[in-house]
């Protein structure tokens, strides 16, 4: 059994008890990288050996001085690549910003690296965040490391893959729309989307900056709790960054779920949804209330409404937010052109995908004039219908249980022919953005033919330490175990 | 001309706050500074940067939106404004659309004896760009974002201006609103206040207006009045020829006195505005409102009215001391020092004024110090120095603001109270100037002024005149 086989609080504790040293763990983590890498393709960039070793030989002797004391300290990492790395590339896995190493490391990746973290490279991801496969990344498609013909998910799915793949204990994602959920789901891994506001967004190259939040992906949810106590927190350079009453999310690693009402959403167990991974997330209803929860189905509103509702205000605000990519400052730039206009447009032609100039499109299209009423604004009177939804929901019930996507991991290249079927796919996962809700994706077993299914735990604004609670003790019932590639 | 037309004017006026900070970042606001040098990831646009709102903008905001009458939007909200150009950074402005933090105020104006009101529809905040440096040699440009994120207001009249002298009248009284808040120096010339001309025509007693322009690139009040007269002009010609006016943007070129049309409303941008999702809303409660009222200075409309009552001043002096708040500030802290407000007003009208016309400046680059104009006052009281001598020190005090009792001594310029020492002065002057003294004793009086004129160039001018005069007198009375 490889180090990097064990969760992130493992190796941990045994650099803390110099089991292992901090640069051990390192070179683990960078030759599993270079064992699977060529299979799986999680990463963008993967920082040079004498980098990372030399970072972790810095946390070392921190670890040593008792300068650092963080059950993370000396433990590899990987960041989605949409997170500002200083000095090191960073490309949201776009072609525009292939040559772009930002001056400054946004605030989740400055905490973790004062926990002792070690950044061992920068994962791969759709182009910008949008998409549902990794298939957008200009980089190369990601591969399902329990299925290398399938599509990790995304657009963590780079981040989600390396875990899954065993190249780092955990990872660092970003989640939108269910970017860290629904690839966390298709790989088999953990993974948390944080209330909006908990984890600062500054150094989050945005997409859509009301939806975005940094969460955590590992292999259980001790390692999650752990990582999203050492990445939140108020943040000044954020104006949505909220300063809340209590970080302390691994004080809900507690095997008890008795008392707890959970909600099944009958609207989201019909139509649409594989009958395999029903069948999974059932089970794990079936075991909480074997352990003492209550559950029961109710009528969730709106369900229908929550996709173009989302659609049309992540792509407004995306078609804002990439307006900076122009060739000017950073960034990739046309290598021909006769004067600005034509060096705008040819460098944002060239620079950005399909995809992406797909959701530019719709973004601009909603908020041009004429248009702003009947799509944009009616999409935020939309978002706050359901929100409404979902307060009512939780006035009844602590949490909600949900498939994290509608099915197990596509093939390859069946998704991106069809963009509707696969945003239709976001379904389970959205509404937690829109409504600014926490939400957890576990390993809900696999199916008959060997795949993983993730099943989600949706809470309440700031009762990420229900979920934590729900889904720890959900684990202690799971025999679990990550594919060998 | 056979009809008689109307001008029709509303205005958009930028201008630039006088924070410290810039509004979403806490670099500099100074001016000059090699290029790029006040700038960081937030106002550069680098990607993963956010904006945080500087509260002090919000607080001038609402500082002359209650000067100006206004009500204020208690939940305001900050919204792009997006277009590509690459002063812009992030290709978006961030500014006020739809909840605009001040709304429906109203200045008065005077103009030829008649009052008017001129309703302001809105003052919003946002962010100025960059600025782009076109270098020809190299035929490139560059971009210069120190200016990028400076704080700006843009109040926004209504279309009720007829003339350009109520254009000015206007733009006076907003500078000096805004001058007295502190909220900026409004320097036209400078760029720290911009107006946009909004011009339509229309037939005397017409109850529609008429299709506008709007003029831009007008840098002093001599050039928005001539642009206004130019393109009321260019708008009667073109109704009176049977045509249309286009609506269009044009720019001013003063040096030609002539406009040109930069863009036509065919193909103005659409700005996509929508709410700016990286700043929560702003929510001023009745208390922040409160504080701000109380703690605004007393306005030049009031200072008018207490100067007359309190110091009896000229109003043409209460005119011009107060059409500063700086000048104001200086005349009322040497008062508190020295209290003779005529004195005081005197030196500001008088050499004050003289001084800054040949040196150029304006009453806003006056640096000196209150405390050394208060004590040349009382110097001069005390008899210490004549007033001859008083304008030297003056002008010393005015450019480098000298301690006048150090300077006196230092060039040895106090007065020679010493009665024998001006006697003995006056009988050697009298002796040496025989020919005087004849024409005197003649009864030619005015050879008594030559020789008071002698006696002050002997004593280096340190004499009291009058002491000279009542000397001179006697020793020729007694020849």
């Amino acid at each position: 059994m490889s180090l990097m086989d064990k969760t992130a609080l493992e190796i941990g504790a045994m650099i803390k008890n110099k089991e292992i040293s901090a640069v051990e763990a390192a070179k683990e983590s960078l030759n599993a990288i270079k064992e699977t890498e060529s299979k799986v393709n999680a990463f963008v960039t993967v920082l040079g050996d004498d980098q990372v070793i030399k970072d972790a030989e810095d946390v070392q002797a921190k670890i040593e001085s008792g300068e650092i004391n963080s059950p993370l300290a000396g433990v590899p990492v990987a960041i989605k690549d949409n997170m500002c790395t200083e000095g090191v590339l960073t490309t949201c896995s776009s072609k525009i910003l292939s040559n772009f190493n930002p001056t400054f490391s946004s605030d989740a990746v400055l905490r973790l690296k004062n926990a002792g973290a070690i950044m061992v490279g920068k994962a791969n991801m759709d182009e910008f965040a949008m998409g549902s496969t990794t298939e957008t990344s200009y980089y190369g498609a990601t591969k399902n490391p329990w299925d290398l013909e399938r599509v990790p998910g995304g657009s963590s799915g780079g981040s989600c893959a390396a875990v899954a793949a065993s190249e780092v204990p955990y990872a660092l994602g970003s989640d939108t729309g269910g970017s860290i959920r629904q690839p966390a789901s298709f790989c088999g891994v953990t993974g948390i989307k944080p209330t909006y506001g908990t984890v600062s967004r500054y150094g989050l190259i945005a997409y859509g900056s009301s939806l975005d939040q940094i969460g955590p992906i590992a292999k259980d949810i001790s390692d999650c709790a752990t990582i999203l106590e050492t990445i939140s927190g108020h943040d000044i350079k954020d104006s949505t960054s909220i300063l809340r009453d209590d970080y302390n999310f691994t004080s809900a690693l507690v095997d008890d779920v008795k008392g707890f009402k959970i909600g099944i959403p009958k609207a989201y167990y019909g139509e649409g949804l594989d009958p395999e991974v029903k069948e999974q997330v059932m089970k794990v209803a079936k075991t909480l209330e074997e352990k003492g929860a209550i559950i029961e189905e109710f009528d969730l509103d709106l369900v229908d409404y929550a996709i173009p509702a989302y659609y049309v205000i992540a792509c407004a605000e995306a078609s804002s937010n990439l307006e900076r990519f122009d060739g000017v400052k950073y960034g990739y730039r046309t290598a021909e052109y006769e004067g600005l206009h034509n060096m705008y447009k040819k460098t944002r032609s060239e620079g950005f995908g399909a995809e992406v100039k797909r959701r530019i499109m719709l973004g601009s299209f909603v908020l041009s004039s004429g248009y702003y009423d009947a799509y944009y604004l009616k999409a935020l009177r939309t978002k706050a219908l359901i929100k409404k939804a979902f307060d009512e929901a939780f006035a009844q019930y602590d949490m909600i249980l949900a498939p994290a996507a509608p099915t197990v991991a596509p093939k390859l290249g069946d998704s991106l022919s069809d963009p509707i079927k696969m945003y239709l796919g976001d379904i389970y996962t959205i509404s937690v953005n829109l409504c600014g809700l926490p939400g957890v994706s576990i390993p809900a077993g696999l199916t008959s033919s060997g795949l993983p299914v993730g099943a989600q735990l949706i809470g309440n604004v700031f009762e990420e330490k229900k979920l934590i609670q729900a889904a720890y003790s959900y684990e202690r019932t799971l025999d679990w175990s990550l594919p060998s590639i | 001309m056979s009809k008689e037309y109307e001008t029709v004017i509303g205005l958009e006026v930028h201008v630039e706050l006088a924070t410290k900070t810039k509004i979403f970042c806490g670099c500099s606001t100074a001016f000059g500074g090699a290029p790029n040098t006040h700038t960081c990831p937030v106002c550069t646009g680098m990607p993963g940067s956010l904006p945080v709102l500087n509260k002090q903008v919000v607080e001038y905001a609402i500082g002359v939106g209650l000067a100006t009458n206004c009500s204020i939007t208690q939940y305001c909200k900050f919204d792009r404004k997006n277009y590509f150009y690459p002063d812009n950074p992030q290709n978006y402005q961030i500014s006020q659309l739809y909840l605009p933090i001040c709304r429906n105020g109203h200045v008065d104006i005077e103009v030829d004896g008649v009052k008017k009101s001129v309703g302001i529809h809105e003052i919003h905040m946002e962010e100025d760009a960059g600025k782009l440096v076109h270098d020809e040699w190299e035929n490139t440009s560059l971009v210069d974002f120190n200016r990028s994120g400076v704080p700006l207001i843009e109040i926004v009249s209504e279309p009720d201006m007829r003339s350009a002298d109520e254009v000015i009248a206007y733009l006076e009284k907003l500078r000096l609103i805004i001058q007295y808040l502190g909220a900026s120096d409004c320097k036209l010339n400078e760029g720290s206040m911009r107006a946009d001309v909004n011009l339509s025509i229309r037939e005397v007693g017409a109850s529609e207006f008429g299709t506008r322009t709007e003029m831009k690139n007008l840098n002093s009040f001599k050039a928005i009045a001539r642009a206004i007269e130019a393109e009321k002009v260019r708008q009667i010609d073109i109704i009176e020829s049977g045509k249309e006016v286009v609506q269009e943007t044009r720019r001013w070129n003063d040096d030609k006195e002539y406009s040109y049309a930069m863009r036509s409303k065919e193909d103005a941008q659409d700005y996509r505005y929508f709410p700016e999702p990286d700043l929560v809303p702003i929510s001023i409660s009745d208390e922040w409102i409160a504080k701000i009222k109380d703690a605004q200075p007393e306005f030049r409309d009031e200072k008018k009215v207490r100067y007359k009552e309190e110091y009896d001043l000229p109003d043409y002096d209460i005119d011009i001391i107060t059409n500063s708040k700086h000048l104001a500030d200086i005349f009322e802290e040497t008062i508190s020092i020295t209290n003779k407000p005529k004195e005081v007003s005197n030196w500001l009208m008088g050499d004050t004024m003289k001084l800054l016309k040949s040196e150029e400046k304006s009453v806003e680059d006056i640096s000196f110090s209150p405390k050394n104009l208060a004590r040349l006052i009382d110097i001069i009281d005390e008899g210490k120095i004549n007033r001859t001598m008083a304008k030297e020190v003056f002008e010393q005090i005015f450019k480098e603001d000298v301690d006048p009792d150090k300077y006196i001594e230092e060039h040895d310029m106090g007065m020679v109270s010493d009665d024998g020492a001006l006697k003995s002065t006056i009988e050697e002057i009298v002796a040496n100037n025989p020919q005087s003294v004849a024409d005197y004793k003649g009864g030619k009086t005015k050879a008594m002024g030559f020789l008071v004129g002698q006696t002050m160039k002997a004593m280096k001018g340190k004499a009291d005149p009058a002491s000279v005069n009542k000397i001179l007198k006697e020793i020729l009375d007694s020849l």
